[in-house]
């Protein structure tokens, strides 16, 4: 293609690109960088239904004068990002010269705001993201082995926890784990433990998070997988049989590697939708026991009386680094695989 | 309860005694502009409904959810402002006052032909920049029968007297688990703690600044006292909000909790629940702890504000309509929906908990700018001792250094 009809023919996705993705990406990292000004606080007698108190206020036309000279706020620098609610070096030095040893280094950070964030983020992403290509894939051999009349009503049904919205699906599942609940006393009487609580303790609030994820991001990885399934070539799939191969060779020698491009595309999306988990921390209520960055993002915006916006765009910022190192093995394979073919 | 009416009876009649004639008859509002942002509780559709009724043939809309907060500073900060008025409570009138975005109220007052108690005008450095229409505060809860059976005739008046009573429930096998308690992770949690640190005569922030002061023997007494009511707790405490006590109540698995007066009359009427259990659910003020004298809670009132940024001529509509809006006409129509602060209201048996803990000096909850940020860092900071991984000062130091960082941020602390 000339130069001059590829700039025409990509110039509207570009524009597209820079309007909703480059500008808003830009705009949070400015608004990282600053802080809000000093707010001038005024002590002052408020009264009310329980009598009254010497209280303090903000000064709002004070504090407004200030806001409008600049209305960004303080500029911080990278202040806010190595602060104790973010990277923590200066409380990460200190527990390190305090700590005994690494493992009591590991708990005292691993309670910090971010790190505790991180650690749930990561075992997540990593544990989840290759369940579900593999249950996905299982899903997708099972149903195209089905008959023709019985395939479309259970395609329908296994693409519904797919469906439902992730904080409905959370929801429902988290009543049915209360040890009220079906599922919770079920567990409690086949395994004869009625003290069992899948909500108190941390190991078990974890596995529930992550069946969770692969119970609700598995139909996905099956429907790519199925549609892949109904391209493998037939004639290769009967020459294997003639050859005597049985079913697991011709599934693992001509089934997987005509699906590995897919695999790394559903790698590559649930990588990046697996390290944003979020609805099912706020639908199982377990940010006692787990909390992940998109978490910390909402808790920031959601104090009352008070959003710290350069703390939250600062937690996108860093969760954007996440994303991008996550991604890069998987992308710099698919790059070279291109320049190969090219 | 008799002094406290008699008092505020007194007040009332005072203020009456000292106000003018009201100049004009303000509903029904004919002209202007009346659109309500709010919280989403049956006491706040009555007053919205009532605002409708007064604002028939002006232009009318309202926004209530739960998720009023979430908008209310952009959706007031642009002029002019979405709403003309947000109905606030005394933790969520402080986003407002941060930013300046709401008017004084004194000149609507003082032509207003409804009647307002001196102590529903929430005064700001001598001037009313809110109304409040009705109390709430968490309080006692128990069940009789339960109490009765294990031998306990009064209800527990101290935190002490509670963990006796959940012990001998436990002990003689009555319920595995006596106690609840709104301890879920987050906002409840941070409430709870500010609740108990009350009770023990604590202080949030040291006298006159951001600083936070919670790092101290009061703060660990305060948290040995949540740990040992946790023990009697299901193990699931820190996912259980009010809606899930409420549940566990109407389900029969409790028998003791401190819960907020807004659910005294969801627990006892006879939906989720069987006759013989709401029937015998109680309510009694907050428990005092650890030999204080004032309960350990905080007292909370909801009420209207009316925006700064719209037309003078929407603020008299608005300001109209919600005087109407929390009446003592529409307060006695809704007797069992809130413990209404309007002159005139007669209030019910639901209402005997919240009145006894106001009577008997609980404090309000603070009205200070920072407050959110320190709410939020013991919501999330104190779970992993409650938990049992962290000791209690370990806990209080994290609060503090995760509030620090954050009022840094946010400018009240250099």
């Amino acid at each position: 293609m000339p130069h001059r009809a590829f700039f025409w023919f990509i110039l509207p996705s570009a524009t597209a690109m820079l309007l909703f993705i480059a500008l808003p990406i830009g705009s949070v990292a400015v608004q990282s960088l600053f802080v809000e000004h000093p707010r001038v606080i005024v002590e002052v007698e408020n009264c009310g239904p329980f009598g009254c108190e010497i209280e303090s206020v903000v000064d709002t036309e004070a504090t407004e004068a200030l806001r409008r000279e600049k209305p960004l706020g303080r500029f911080n620098g990278f202040g806010t990002y190595i602060n104790r609610n973010h990277l923590a070096f200066a409380e990460l030095g200190e527990l390190w010269r305090e700590s005994s040893g690494a493992r009591e280094f590991l708990d005292a950070a691993l309670s910090l705001p971010f790190y505790k964030a991180l650690s749930f983020t990561l075992a997540y992403t990593f544990l989840v993201t290759p369940l579900v290509i593999l249950l996905g894939f299982m899903i997708a051999l099972a149903v195209n082995a089905l008959p023709r009349l019985i395939k479309g009503p259970v395609i329908f049904a296994s693409l519904l926890p797919f469906i439902i919205t992730p904080l409905i699906g959370s929801l429902v599942l988290f009543w049915m784990i209360d040890a009220n609940g079906i599922l919770g006393a079920s567990l409690q009487r086949l395994l004869d433990a009625p003290d069992l609580s899948l909500k108190a303790s941390a190991g078990l609030t974890w596995l529930v998070l992550f069946v969770y994820g692969v119970w609700h991001s598995a139909p996905f990885a099956f429907i790519v997988f199925y549609a892949g399934l109904q391209t493998v070539p037939q004639d290769t799939l009967e020459s294997a049989m003639i050859d005597g191969a049985g079913a697991w060779s011709r599934v693992w020698y001509v089934v997987v590697p005509h699906l590995a491009p897919l695999v790394v595309f559903v790698a590559l999306i649930q990588l990046m939708d697996n390290f944003r988990v979020f609805e099912p921390i706020v639908g199982f209520s377990a940010s006692a026991n787990a909390t992940s960055l998109s978490w910390i993002i909402f808790n920031d915006l959601r104090s009352e009386g008070v959003q710290l916006f350069g703390s939250a765009a600062a937690t996108s910022m860093l969760t954007l680094v996440g994303v991008a190192v996550l991604i890069a093995p998987v992308l710099a394979r698919t790059w070279r695989d291109f320049q190969r073919k090219g | 309860m008799k002094t406290l009416t008699a008092t505020l009876a007194l007040i009332g009649a005072v203020t009456l005694a000292l106000s003018t004639t009201p100049a004009h008859a303000a509903c029904p509002v004919s002209n202007g502009s009346v659109r309500i942002l709010g919280n989403d509780f049956p006491a706040i559709q009555a007053v919205a409904a009532g605002a409708e009724s007064c604002a028939a043939n002006a232009e009318f809309s309202k926004n209530l959810t739960s998720e009023h907060l979430a908008i209310a500073v952009e959706a007031l900060t642009v002029n002019p402002a979405q709403y003309t008025t947000q109905i606030i409570a005394n933790s969520s009138i402080v986003a407002l006052l941060n930013e300046g975005l709401i008017r004084p109220l004194d000149n609507y007052i003082a032509d207003s032909d409804q009647f307002f108690k001196n102590t529903q005008l929430i005064s700001i450095d001598g001037e009313v920049m809110a109304i409040a229409f009705m109390a709430n505060a968490q309080h006692l809860f128990y069940r009789e029968d339960i109490l009765r059976e294990a031998g306990i005739t009064a209800p527990p008046a101290t935190y002490e007297e509670v963990l006796a009573a959940a012990r001998r429930i436990k002990d003689l096998g009555i319920l595995e688990y006596p106690v609840g308690g709104t301890y879920k992770a987050g906002w409840n949690l941070g409430e709870e703690f500010v609740n108990m640190y009350f009770g023990y005569g604590g202080e949030l922030f040291k006298s006159g600044s951001a600083e936070p002061n919670i790092n101290n023997s009061t703060g660990e007494a305060t948290l040995a006292m949540m740990q040992r009511l946790a023990l009697f707790m299901n193990p699931d405490f820190l996912t259980h909000d009010s809606n899930a006590i409420q549940a566990e109540f109407e389900a029969g698995n409790i028998a003791l909790a401190n819960l907020w007066g807004s659910r005294a009359a969801a627990v006892t009427d006879n939906e989720g629940s069987t006759p013989a259990i709401a029937g015998a659910i109680k309510f009694a003020g907050a428990p005092t702890v650890g030999g204080g004298d004032i309960p350990a809670t905080t007292m909370w009132w909801d009420g209207f504000t009316v925006a700064k940024n719209i037309s003078d001529e929407d603020a008299r509509a608005t300001f109209d309509a919600l005087a109407h809006g929390a009446s003592a006409e529409i307060a006695n129509a809704n007797s069992d929906a809130a413990v209404w602060l309007t002159d005139g209201f007669q209030p019910g048996p639901a209402a005997g908990g919240v009145l006894a803990s106001a009577e008997a000096g609980a404090r309000p909850y603070p009205m200070l700018p920072y407050i959110g940020l320190l709410h939020t860092a013991l919501g999330n900071e104190l779970v992993e001792f409650m938990q049992g991984r962290e000791t209690a000062k370990q806990a209080l130091r994290d609060v503090e250094a995760a509030y620090t960082a954050a009022a840094k941020e946010a400018g009240f602390l250099q």
